[in-house]
Protein backbone atom coordinates (compact mmCIF):
# COMPACT_ATOMS: atom_id res chain seq x y z
CA UNK A 1 0.00 0.00 0.00
CA UNK A 2 1.39 3.51 -0.81
CA UNK A 3 0.88 6.01 1.94
CA UNK A 4 -0.28 9.58 1.32
CA UNK A 5 2.81 12.02 0.93
CA UNK A 6 0.38 15.01 2.59
CA UNK A 7 1.52 14.22 6.31
CA UNK A 8 5.40 13.97 6.11
CA UNK A 9 5.04 17.45 3.42
CA UNK A 10 3.23 19.33 6.33
CA UNK A 11 5.12 18.02 9.07
CA UNK A 12 8.64 19.00 7.39
CA UNK A 13 6.81 22.37 7.20
CA UNK A 14 5.79 22.75 10.35
CA UNK A 15 9.29 22.04 11.94
CA UNK A 16 10.83 24.89 9.60
CA UNK A 17 7.91 26.86 11.06
CA UNK A 18 9.51 25.95 14.45
CA UNK A 19 12.75 26.29 13.64
CA UNK A 20 13.53 29.31 11.44
CA UNK A 21 12.45 32.23 13.42
CA UNK A 22 14.75 30.88 16.18
CA UNK A 23 17.54 30.09 13.82
CA UNK A 24 16.96 33.46 12.51
CA UNK A 25 17.59 34.81 16.22
CA UNK A 26 20.32 32.96 16.64
CA UNK A 27 22.50 34.07 13.69
CA UNK A 28 21.44 37.48 14.48
CA UNK A 29 23.04 37.43 18.09
CA UNK A 30 26.43 37.26 16.00
CA UNK A 31 25.67 39.86 13.56
CA UNK A 32 27.46 43.03 14.25
CA UNK A 33 24.42 45.33 12.83
CA UNK A 34 22.59 46.73 15.18
CA UNK A 35 19.28 46.80 13.91
CA UNK A 36 19.76 42.81 11.94
CA UNK A 37 18.23 43.71 9.13
CA UNK A 38 20.73 42.75 7.04
CA UNK A 39 24.43 40.76 7.71
CA UNK A 40 27.11 42.93 8.59
CA UNK A 41 29.80 40.57 9.68
CA UNK A 42 30.41 37.94 12.49
CA UNK A 43 30.50 39.67 16.09
CA UNK A 44 30.55 38.52 19.52
CA UNK A 45 30.26 41.83 20.83
CA UNK A 46 26.87 41.67 21.90
CA UNK A 47 27.46 38.45 24.37
CA UNK A 48 30.11 40.53 25.85
CA UNK A 49 27.81 43.75 26.53
CA UNK A 50 25.79 41.13 27.76
CA UNK A 51 28.39 40.35 30.29
CA UNK A 52 28.66 44.10 31.88
CA UNK A 53 24.85 43.97 32.20
CA UNK A 54 24.62 44.44 35.66
CA UNK A 55 20.55 44.52 36.17
CA UNK A 56 20.64 41.25 33.52
CA UNK A 57 22.87 39.16 36.49
CA UNK A 58 20.72 40.45 39.00
CA UNK A 59 17.64 39.19 37.63
CA UNK A 60 19.59 35.93 36.68
CA UNK A 61 19.95 35.21 40.67
CA UNK A 62 16.66 36.40 41.50
CA UNK A 63 15.44 34.06 39.22
CA UNK A 64 18.06 31.12 40.18
CA UNK A 65 17.04 31.28 44.02
CA UNK A 66 13.26 30.97 42.69
CA UNK A 67 13.59 28.51 40.77
CA UNK A 68 15.83 26.16 43.16
CA UNK A 69 13.68 27.09 46.02
CA UNK A 70 10.39 26.43 44.35
CA UNK A 71 11.89 23.27 42.11
CA UNK A 72 12.48 21.76 46.17
CA UNK A 73 9.52 22.30 47.55
CA UNK A 74 6.96 21.45 44.65
CA UNK A 75 9.17 17.94 44.06
CA UNK A 76 7.89 17.07 47.62
CA UNK A 77 4.69 18.02 47.72
CA UNK A 78 4.01 16.75 43.77
CA UNK A 79 5.46 13.59 44.46
CA UNK A 80 3.12 12.90 47.45
CA UNK A 81 0.10 14.10 46.06
CA UNK A 82 0.89 12.18 43.40
CA UNK A 83 1.58 8.71 45.57
CA UNK A 84 -1.76 9.85 46.89
CA UNK A 85 -3.79 9.93 44.00
CA UNK A 86 -2.27 6.81 42.20
CA UNK A 87 -2.79 4.80 46.02
CA UNK A 88 -6.02 5.85 47.01
CA UNK A 89 -10.08 6.06 45.51
CA UNK A 90 -11.89 8.14 47.27
CA UNK A 91 -13.93 11.57 46.99
CA UNK A 92 -11.39 13.66 48.91
CA UNK A 93 -9.25 12.03 45.81
CA UNK A 94 -11.32 13.16 43.02
CA UNK A 95 -11.41 16.49 44.53
CA UNK A 96 -7.63 16.77 45.08
CA UNK A 97 -7.11 15.89 41.39
CA UNK A 98 -9.54 18.55 40.54
CA UNK A 99 -7.37 21.00 42.30
CA UNK A 100 -4.29 19.26 40.72
CA UNK A 101 -5.43 19.27 37.38
CA UNK A 102 -7.36 22.62 37.01
CA UNK A 103 -3.97 24.81 37.35
CA UNK A 104 -3.02 23.04 34.21
CA UNK A 105 -5.76 24.10 32.24
CA UNK A 106 -6.84 27.37 33.09
CA UNK A 107 -4.82 30.01 31.66
CA UNK A 108 -1.87 31.73 33.25
CA UNK A 109 -3.31 35.00 33.55
CA UNK A 110 -6.25 34.05 35.97
CA UNK A 111 -3.94 32.42 37.96
CA UNK A 112 -1.43 36.01 38.56
CA UNK A 113 -4.36 37.88 38.73
CA UNK A 114 -5.87 35.48 41.46
CA UNK A 115 -2.36 35.15 43.13
CA UNK A 116 -2.19 39.09 43.11
CA UNK A 117 -5.59 39.43 44.75
CA UNK A 118 -4.88 37.35 47.34
CA UNK A 119 -1.52 38.67 48.56
CA UNK A 120 -2.78 42.34 48.71
CA UNK A 121 -5.97 40.80 50.70
CA UNK A 122 -4.04 39.37 53.36
CA UNK A 123 -1.52 42.45 53.10
CA UNK A 124 1.64 40.68 52.46
CA UNK A 125 4.81 42.25 50.49
CA UNK A 126 4.81 41.68 47.00
CA UNK A 127 8.39 40.21 46.43
CA UNK A 128 10.54 37.33 45.82
CA UNK A 129 8.57 35.84 48.17
CA UNK A 130 5.57 35.60 46.77
CA UNK A 131 6.89 34.52 43.27
CA UNK A 132 8.03 31.25 45.61
CA UNK A 133 4.72 30.80 46.56
CA UNK A 134 3.64 31.25 43.12
CA UNK A 135 5.92 29.22 41.24
CA UNK A 136 5.28 26.35 44.36
CA UNK A 137 1.54 26.53 42.99
CA UNK A 138 1.92 25.51 39.84
CA UNK A 139 5.17 23.66 39.60
CA UNK A 140 2.96 21.07 42.00
CA UNK A 141 0.59 20.39 39.60
CA UNK A 142 3.38 19.57 36.82
CA UNK A 143 5.38 17.38 39.02
CA UNK A 144 2.70 15.81 40.24
CA UNK A 145 0.99 14.84 36.71
CA UNK A 146 4.80 13.77 35.31
CA UNK A 147 4.99 11.26 38.80
CA UNK A 148 1.94 9.99 38.15
CA UNK A 149 2.52 9.17 34.80
CA UNK A 150 5.49 7.12 36.34
CA UNK A 151 3.41 5.64 38.84
CA UNK A 152 1.19 4.29 36.23
CA UNK A 153 3.89 1.27 35.73
CA UNK A 154 5.32 0.68 39.32
CA UNK A 155 4.56 -2.53 40.95
CA UNK A 156 3.38 -1.50 44.58
CA UNK A 157 3.78 -5.62 45.34
CA UNK A 158 7.77 -5.00 45.91
CA UNK A 159 6.38 -2.21 48.80
CA UNK A 160 3.90 -4.69 50.12
CA UNK A 161 6.51 -7.40 50.50
CA UNK A 162 9.30 -5.04 51.91
CA UNK A 163 6.36 -4.36 54.68
CA UNK A 164 5.53 -8.22 55.19
CA UNK A 165 9.34 -8.68 55.62
CA UNK A 166 9.39 -5.95 58.67
CA UNK A 167 10.67 -2.76 56.61
CA UNK A 168 8.94 0.71 58.84
CA UNK A 169 7.75 3.45 56.49
CA UNK A 170 11.05 5.61 56.30
CA UNK A 171 13.20 2.19 54.99
CA UNK A 172 9.85 1.54 52.37
CA UNK A 173 10.21 5.30 51.16
CA UNK A 174 13.82 5.67 51.34
CA UNK A 175 15.24 2.10 50.11
CA UNK A 176 12.50 1.41 47.64
CA UNK A 177 9.95 4.26 46.64
CA UNK A 178 12.37 6.96 46.09
CA UNK A 179 15.07 4.65 44.04
CA UNK A 180 12.50 3.52 41.86
CA UNK A 181 10.59 6.84 41.26
CA UNK A 182 13.76 8.60 40.55
CA UNK A 183 13.92 8.78 37.09
CA UNK A 184 10.28 10.47 37.42
CA UNK A 185 10.79 12.77 39.95
CA UNK A 186 13.85 13.94 38.14
CA UNK A 187 11.94 14.50 35.40
CA UNK A 188 9.23 16.14 37.05
CA UNK A 189 11.87 18.48 38.89
CA UNK A 190 13.88 19.55 35.26
CA UNK A 191 9.98 20.48 34.53
CA UNK A 192 9.46 22.41 37.40
CA UNK A 193 12.96 24.34 37.14
CA UNK A 194 12.14 24.88 33.22
CA UNK A 195 9.10 26.34 33.85
CA UNK A 196 10.05 28.52 37.07
CA UNK A 197 12.74 29.75 35.25
CA UNK A 198 10.50 30.95 32.30
CA UNK A 199 7.18 32.56 33.74
CA UNK A 200 6.65 35.82 33.12
CA UNK A 201 2.63 35.89 33.67
CA UNK A 202 2.12 34.74 37.19
CA UNK A 203 6.02 36.10 38.04
CA UNK A 204 4.98 39.73 36.61
CA UNK A 205 1.90 39.90 38.64
CA UNK A 206 3.29 39.00 41.74
CA UNK A 207 6.71 40.86 40.99
CA UNK A 208 7.65 43.99 43.21
CA UNK A 209 10.07 46.35 43.38
CA UNK A 210 13.34 45.17 43.85
CA UNK A 211 12.34 41.15 42.61
CA UNK A 212 13.16 41.54 38.84
CA UNK A 213 13.39 37.72 37.32
CA UNK A 214 15.35 36.81 34.00
CA UNK A 215 12.24 36.79 32.51
CA UNK A 216 10.62 40.55 33.64
CA UNK A 217 13.69 41.74 32.75
CA UNK A 218 13.97 40.21 29.32
CA UNK A 219 9.78 41.77 28.87
CA UNK A 220 10.84 45.18 29.36
CA UNK A 221 13.85 44.73 27.29
CA UNK A 222 11.72 43.57 24.40
CA UNK A 223 9.83 47.04 25.12
CA UNK A 224 12.68 49.20 25.62
CA UNK A 225 15.64 47.79 25.06
CA UNK A 226 18.23 47.16 22.62
CA UNK A 227 17.17 43.63 20.27
CA UNK A 228 21.01 42.71 19.89
CA UNK A 229 21.57 42.07 23.06
CA UNK A 230 18.03 40.42 23.16
CA UNK A 231 19.47 38.10 20.46
CA UNK A 232 22.54 37.36 22.44
CA UNK A 233 20.63 36.24 25.73
CA UNK A 234 18.08 34.20 24.37
CA UNK A 235 21.12 32.10 22.48
CA UNK A 236 22.35 31.51 25.56
CA UNK A 237 18.76 30.39 26.90
CA UNK A 238 18.06 28.27 24.20
CA UNK A 239 21.61 26.45 24.34
CA UNK A 240 20.84 25.82 28.21
CA UNK A 241 16.72 24.49 27.56
CA UNK A 242 18.28 21.82 24.98
CA UNK A 243 20.80 20.63 27.22
CA UNK A 244 18.07 20.27 29.61
CA UNK A 245 15.45 18.92 27.11
CA UNK A 246 18.04 16.32 26.20
CA UNK A 247 19.19 15.06 30.16
CA UNK A 248 15.20 14.48 30.47
CA UNK A 249 14.84 13.02 28.03
CA UNK A 250 17.14 10.47 28.40
CA UNK A 251 15.26 9.88 31.92
CA UNK A 252 11.91 9.66 29.96
CA UNK A 253 13.55 6.70 27.72
CA UNK A 254 14.53 4.90 30.81
CA UNK A 255 10.94 5.00 31.93
CA UNK A 256 9.72 3.94 28.74
CA UNK A 257 11.75 1.25 28.98
CA UNK B 1 -2.24 -2.76 57.06
CA UNK B 2 -5.19 -1.64 58.99
CA UNK B 3 -7.99 1.02 57.76
CA UNK B 4 -6.84 3.38 60.45
CA UNK B 5 -3.39 3.45 58.88
CA UNK B 6 -4.44 3.77 55.49
CA UNK B 7 -6.68 6.64 55.61
CA UNK B 8 -3.92 8.42 57.76
CA UNK B 9 -1.28 7.59 55.05
CA UNK B 10 -3.84 8.96 52.49
CA UNK B 11 -4.29 12.13 55.12
CA UNK B 12 -0.31 12.06 55.28
CA UNK B 13 0.25 12.17 51.51
CA UNK B 14 -2.94 14.24 50.79
CA UNK B 15 -2.58 17.22 53.11
CA UNK B 16 0.81 19.25 51.92
CA UNK B 17 -0.99 19.66 48.04
CA UNK B 18 -4.20 20.05 49.57
CA UNK B 19 -3.56 22.66 52.06
CA UNK B 20 -1.04 24.33 49.00
CA UNK B 21 -3.62 24.55 46.65
CA UNK B 22 -6.75 25.18 48.96
CA UNK B 23 -5.22 28.35 49.63
CA UNK B 24 -3.18 29.47 46.62
CA UNK B 25 -5.19 28.39 44.06
CA UNK B 26 -8.60 27.70 45.38
CA UNK B 27 -9.22 30.74 47.00
CA UNK B 28 -7.76 32.98 44.79
CA UNK B 29 -9.30 31.48 42.57
CA UNK B 30 -12.73 32.54 44.51
CA UNK B 31 -11.50 35.66 44.93
CA UNK B 32 -11.67 37.24 41.47
CA UNK B 33 -15.25 36.93 42.11
CA UNK B 34 -15.20 38.36 44.93
CA UNK B 35 -12.99 41.40 44.27
CA UNK B 36 -15.44 42.07 41.48
CA UNK B 37 -17.88 43.01 44.10
CA UNK B 38 -15.25 45.92 46.23
CA UNK B 39 -15.06 49.17 45.88
CA UNK B 40 -11.28 50.07 44.44
CA UNK B 41 -9.48 52.92 47.37
CA UNK B 42 -6.71 55.21 45.89
CA UNK B 43 -3.80 52.74 47.25
CA UNK B 44 -4.50 50.31 44.30
CA UNK B 45 -5.98 47.81 46.75
CA UNK B 46 -10.11 47.45 47.85
CA UNK B 47 -12.12 49.39 49.93
CA UNK B 48 -14.11 47.72 52.92
CA UNK B 49 -17.94 47.03 51.97
CA UNK B 50 -19.60 45.93 48.94
CA UNK B 51 -20.85 47.23 45.69
CA UNK B 52 -22.50 46.58 42.28
CA UNK B 53 -20.66 49.68 40.49
CA UNK B 54 -17.74 47.56 39.19
CA UNK B 55 -19.70 45.56 37.37
CA UNK B 56 -21.57 48.21 35.88
CA UNK B 57 -18.61 49.82 35.28
CA UNK B 58 -17.94 46.90 32.88
CA UNK B 59 -20.06 47.98 30.04
CA UNK B 60 -17.41 50.07 28.08
CA UNK B 61 -18.26 50.65 24.69
CA UNK B 62 -14.74 48.81 23.27
CA UNK B 63 -15.30 45.97 25.58
CA UNK B 64 -17.48 43.95 22.85
CA UNK B 65 -15.02 44.73 20.08
CA UNK B 66 -12.01 42.90 22.32
CA UNK B 67 -14.64 40.33 24.14
CA UNK B 68 -15.75 39.36 19.85
CA UNK B 69 -11.60 39.48 18.78
CA UNK B 70 -10.38 37.60 21.87
CA UNK B 71 -12.98 34.86 21.26
CA UNK B 72 -12.45 34.85 17.18
CA UNK B 73 -8.66 34.92 17.58
CA UNK B 74 -9.27 32.15 19.63
CA UNK B 75 -11.09 29.99 17.41
CA UNK B 76 -8.98 30.86 14.18
CA UNK B 77 -6.12 29.57 16.42
CA UNK B 78 -7.73 26.38 17.35
CA UNK B 79 -8.63 25.41 14.50
CA UNK B 80 -5.43 26.23 12.23
CA UNK B 81 -3.18 24.34 14.66
CA UNK B 82 -5.41 21.42 15.25
CA UNK B 83 -5.33 21.17 11.20
CA UNK B 84 -1.71 21.26 11.20
CA UNK B 85 -1.27 18.91 14.23
CA UNK B 86 -3.34 15.91 12.67
CA UNK B 87 -1.14 15.84 9.94
CA UNK B 88 2.10 15.96 12.03
CA UNK B 89 0.59 13.63 14.69
CA UNK B 90 -0.42 11.00 12.10
CA UNK B 91 3.52 11.63 10.42
CA UNK B 92 5.31 10.75 13.87
CA UNK B 93 2.70 7.72 14.96
CA UNK B 94 4.11 5.87 11.49
CA UNK B 95 7.73 6.53 12.05
CA UNK B 96 10.08 3.94 13.94
CA UNK B 97 12.48 3.87 15.89
CA UNK B 98 14.71 6.22 15.94
CA UNK B 99 13.04 9.01 13.40
CA UNK B 100 10.32 8.99 15.77
CA UNK B 101 12.27 10.10 18.72
CA UNK B 102 14.18 12.31 16.43
CA UNK B 103 10.89 14.34 15.43
CA UNK B 104 9.69 13.70 19.28
CA UNK B 105 12.73 15.89 20.44
CA UNK B 106 12.00 18.21 17.93
CA UNK B 107 8.56 19.05 18.65
CA UNK B 108 9.71 19.10 22.39
CA UNK B 109 12.38 21.54 21.54
CA UNK B 110 10.08 24.42 21.45
CA UNK B 111 7.52 23.36 23.79
CA UNK B 112 10.72 23.98 26.71
CA UNK B 113 12.16 27.12 24.93
CA UNK B 114 11.40 30.56 26.51
CA UNK B 115 7.90 31.91 26.05
CA UNK B 116 9.23 35.27 25.60
CA UNK B 117 12.53 34.53 23.16
CA UNK B 118 9.72 32.55 20.71
CA UNK B 119 7.55 36.01 20.74
CA UNK B 120 10.49 38.08 20.37
CA UNK B 121 12.00 36.29 17.22
CA UNK B 122 8.72 36.87 15.37
CA UNK B 123 9.03 40.67 16.73
CA UNK B 124 12.31 40.72 15.02
CA UNK B 125 11.30 38.96 11.82
CA UNK B 126 7.89 41.40 10.92
CA UNK B 127 9.80 44.04 12.05
CA UNK B 128 9.91 47.26 9.38
CA UNK B 129 13.28 46.07 8.63
CA UNK B 130 12.48 42.45 9.20
CA UNK B 131 13.58 39.65 7.09
CA UNK B 132 9.81 38.83 6.22
CA UNK B 133 9.01 42.18 5.63
CA UNK B 134 11.66 42.69 2.90
CA UNK B 135 10.99 39.06 0.98
CA UNK B 136 7.26 39.89 0.72
CA UNK B 137 8.09 43.55 -0.60
CA UNK B 138 11.12 41.81 -3.32
CA UNK B 139 8.23 39.12 -4.20
CA UNK B 140 6.17 42.74 -4.46
CA UNK B 141 3.13 41.07 -1.99
CA UNK B 142 3.03 44.10 -0.25
CA UNK B 143 4.04 47.30 -0.64
CA UNK B 144 6.61 49.22 1.02
CA UNK B 145 5.10 51.01 3.53
CA UNK B 146 2.50 48.02 4.62
CA UNK B 147 2.62 46.84 8.12
CA UNK B 148 3.07 43.44 9.72
CA UNK B 149 3.38 43.68 12.77
CA UNK B 150 0.90 45.23 15.75
CA UNK B 151 -2.51 43.62 14.34
CA UNK B 152 -4.53 40.97 14.53
CA UNK B 153 -2.48 39.10 11.75
CA UNK B 154 0.56 39.35 13.48
CA UNK B 155 -1.41 38.60 16.82
CA UNK B 156 -3.16 35.13 15.06
CA UNK B 157 0.53 34.26 13.32
CA UNK B 158 2.55 34.27 16.88
CA UNK B 159 -0.38 32.40 18.40
CA UNK B 160 -0.11 29.49 16.49
CA UNK B 161 3.36 29.28 16.65
CA UNK B 162 3.25 29.03 20.23
CA UNK B 163 0.36 26.72 21.02
CA UNK B 164 0.97 24.52 18.29
CA UNK B 165 3.34 22.26 19.75
CA UNK B 166 0.47 21.91 22.50
CA UNK B 167 -2.01 20.55 19.76
CA UNK B 168 0.68 17.84 18.20
CA UNK B 169 1.76 16.25 21.36
CA UNK B 170 -1.60 15.11 22.66
CA UNK B 171 -2.83 14.50 18.61
CA UNK B 172 0.80 12.40 18.65
CA UNK B 173 0.04 10.59 22.19
CA UNK B 174 -3.68 9.71 20.81
CA UNK B 175 -2.04 8.78 17.31
CA UNK B 176 0.96 6.21 19.14
CA UNK B 177 -1.44 4.11 20.60
CA UNK B 178 -3.85 3.98 17.30
CA UNK B 179 -3.94 0.39 15.38
CA UNK B 180 -3.00 1.53 11.94
CA UNK B 181 -4.22 -1.47 10.71
CA UNK B 182 -7.93 -0.40 10.65
CA UNK B 183 -6.56 1.91 7.80
CA UNK B 184 -5.65 -0.65 5.93
CA UNK B 185 -8.65 -2.63 6.61
CA UNK B 186 -10.71 0.37 5.56
CA UNK B 187 -8.51 0.73 2.40
CA UNK B 188 -8.82 -3.23 1.19
CA UNK B 189 -12.27 -2.63 1.64
CA UNK B 190 -11.79 0.26 -1.19
CA UNK B 191 -12.04 3.29 1.01
CA UNK B 192 -9.03 6.17 -1.02
CA UNK B 193 -6.30 7.82 1.17
CA UNK B 194 -8.33 10.79 1.92
CA UNK B 195 -11.71 8.77 3.32
CA UNK B 196 -9.99 6.36 5.43
CA UNK B 197 -7.98 8.69 7.20
CA UNK B 198 -11.21 11.25 7.77
CA UNK B 199 -13.75 8.31 8.78
CA UNK B 200 -11.36 5.28 10.52
CA UNK B 201 -7.99 7.67 11.96
CA UNK B 202 -9.78 11.02 12.97
CA UNK B 203 -12.34 8.83 15.19
CA UNK B 204 -9.76 7.51 16.26
CA UNK B 205 -7.74 9.69 17.99
CA UNK B 206 -10.93 11.42 18.95
CA UNK B 207 -9.91 11.45 22.69
CA UNK B 208 -6.56 13.11 21.70
CA UNK B 209 -8.28 15.97 19.63
CA UNK B 210 -10.55 16.53 22.34
CA UNK B 211 -7.40 17.17 24.45
CA UNK B 212 -5.34 19.03 21.83
CA UNK B 213 -8.55 21.38 21.19
CA UNK B 214 -8.70 22.35 25.01
CA UNK B 215 -5.08 22.77 25.12
CA UNK B 216 -5.03 25.72 22.70
CA UNK B 217 -8.67 26.93 23.01
CA UNK B 218 -8.34 27.75 26.68
CA UNK B 219 -5.06 29.29 27.10
CA UNK B 220 -5.90 31.37 24.00
CA UNK B 221 -8.97 32.86 25.09
CA UNK B 222 -6.25 34.50 28.24
CA UNK B 223 -3.44 35.89 26.18
CA UNK B 224 -1.73 38.64 27.00
CA UNK B 225 2.11 38.16 26.22
CA UNK B 226 1.60 38.19 22.49
CA UNK B 227 -0.59 40.71 21.97
CA UNK B 228 1.15 43.12 24.08
CA UNK B 229 4.11 42.41 22.20
CA UNK B 230 3.14 42.06 18.56
CA UNK B 231 -0.55 43.27 18.69
CA UNK B 232 -1.04 47.13 19.24
CA UNK B 233 -4.43 48.75 19.57
CA UNK B 234 -5.62 46.64 17.04
CA UNK B 235 -5.14 43.57 18.16
CA UNK B 236 -5.67 43.79 21.76
CA UNK B 237 -7.64 41.15 23.96
CA UNK B 238 -9.49 40.79 26.99
CA UNK B 239 -6.05 39.49 28.79
CA UNK B 240 -4.60 43.02 28.00
CA UNK B 241 -7.28 45.00 29.02
CA UNK B 242 -6.90 43.17 32.64
CA UNK B 243 -3.08 43.66 32.77
CA UNK B 244 -3.72 47.56 32.17
CA UNK B 245 -6.34 47.78 35.08
CA UNK B 246 -4.17 46.20 37.59
CA UNK B 247 -0.82 48.00 35.83
CA UNK B 248 -1.50 50.69 34.51
CA UNK B 249 -4.50 52.58 36.25
CA UNK B 250 -4.33 49.83 39.13
CA UNK B 251 -8.05 49.50 39.80
CA UNK B 252 -7.86 45.62 41.11
CA UNK B 253 -12.03 45.51 41.36
CA UNK B 254 -12.59 46.31 37.42
CA UNK B 255 -9.90 43.57 36.55
CA UNK B 256 -11.47 41.46 38.77
CA UNK B 257 -14.51 41.90 37.34
CA UNK B 258 -12.97 41.57 33.46
CA UNK B 259 -11.45 37.94 35.05
CA UNK B 260 -14.35 36.91 36.59
CA UNK B 261 -15.51 37.26 32.65
CA UNK B 262 -12.61 35.30 31.05
CA UNK B 263 -13.04 33.14 34.28
CA UNK B 264 -16.09 32.12 32.92
CA UNK B 265 -15.85 32.31 29.34
CA UNK B 266 -12.96 29.18 30.14
CA UNK B 267 -15.41 27.25 31.98
CA UNK B 268 -17.92 26.87 28.93
CA UNK B 269 -15.73 24.45 26.43
CA UNK B 270 -14.69 23.08 29.81
CA UNK B 271 -18.47 22.18 30.67
CA UNK B 272 -19.08 21.22 26.90
CA UNK B 273 -16.16 18.44 26.83
CA UNK B 274 -17.20 17.28 30.19
CA UNK B 275 -20.72 16.70 29.33
CA UNK B 276 -19.65 14.69 26.21
CA UNK B 277 -17.83 12.65 28.43
CA UNK B 278 -20.67 11.87 30.74
CA UNK B 279 -22.79 10.90 26.98
CA UNK B 280 -20.03 8.63 25.81
CA UNK B 281 -19.82 7.05 29.26
CA UNK B 282 -16.17 5.59 28.75
CA UNK B 283 -13.97 4.76 31.11
CA UNK B 284 -11.18 6.61 32.18
CA UNK B 285 -10.50 10.79 32.28
CA UNK B 286 -11.30 12.35 28.44
CA UNK B 287 -8.55 14.57 28.90
CA UNK B 288 -5.54 12.22 29.26
CA UNK B 289 -2.15 14.21 30.73
CA UNK B 290 0.27 14.84 28.24
CA UNK B 291 3.10 16.97 27.71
Amino acid sequence: MRRSRTPIVVTIIVLLFFYLPVFILVLNSFNASRFGGAWEGWSLSWYRQLFHHREIWASVRNTMIIAFTATGISVVIGTTAALALHRFQSRLQQFHYMLIYTPLVIPEILMGIGLLLFFVAVGMQLGLFTIFLAHVTFCISYVAMVVLGRLQNFDFSIVEAAQDLGANLPTVTWRILIPLLSPGIIAGALLAFTLSIDDFVITFFVAGPGSTTLPIRIYSMIKHGSPPLINALSTILLVVTFLAVLISQNFMEEEEA
Amino acid sequence: MGNRTSKRNEWFLTVPSLIWLVILFLVPTIMIFAISFKPPDQYGGFAPGWTLKTLASLAQPNYPAIIWRTIYLSVITTVICILLATPVGYCMARLTGRWRQIFLLLVIVPFWTSFLVRIFAWKVLLHPDGLIKRFLVFLHLVGPDATLLYNAGAVLLVMVYNFLPFAILPIYAAAAKFDFRLVEAAQDLGAHKFQSFMRVFIPGIWRGLITAILMVFIPALGSYVIPDIVGGPSGEMIGNKIAQRVFVDRNLPHASGLSSFLTLTVLIPMAVVMLMQKRKQRAGPIIEGEA
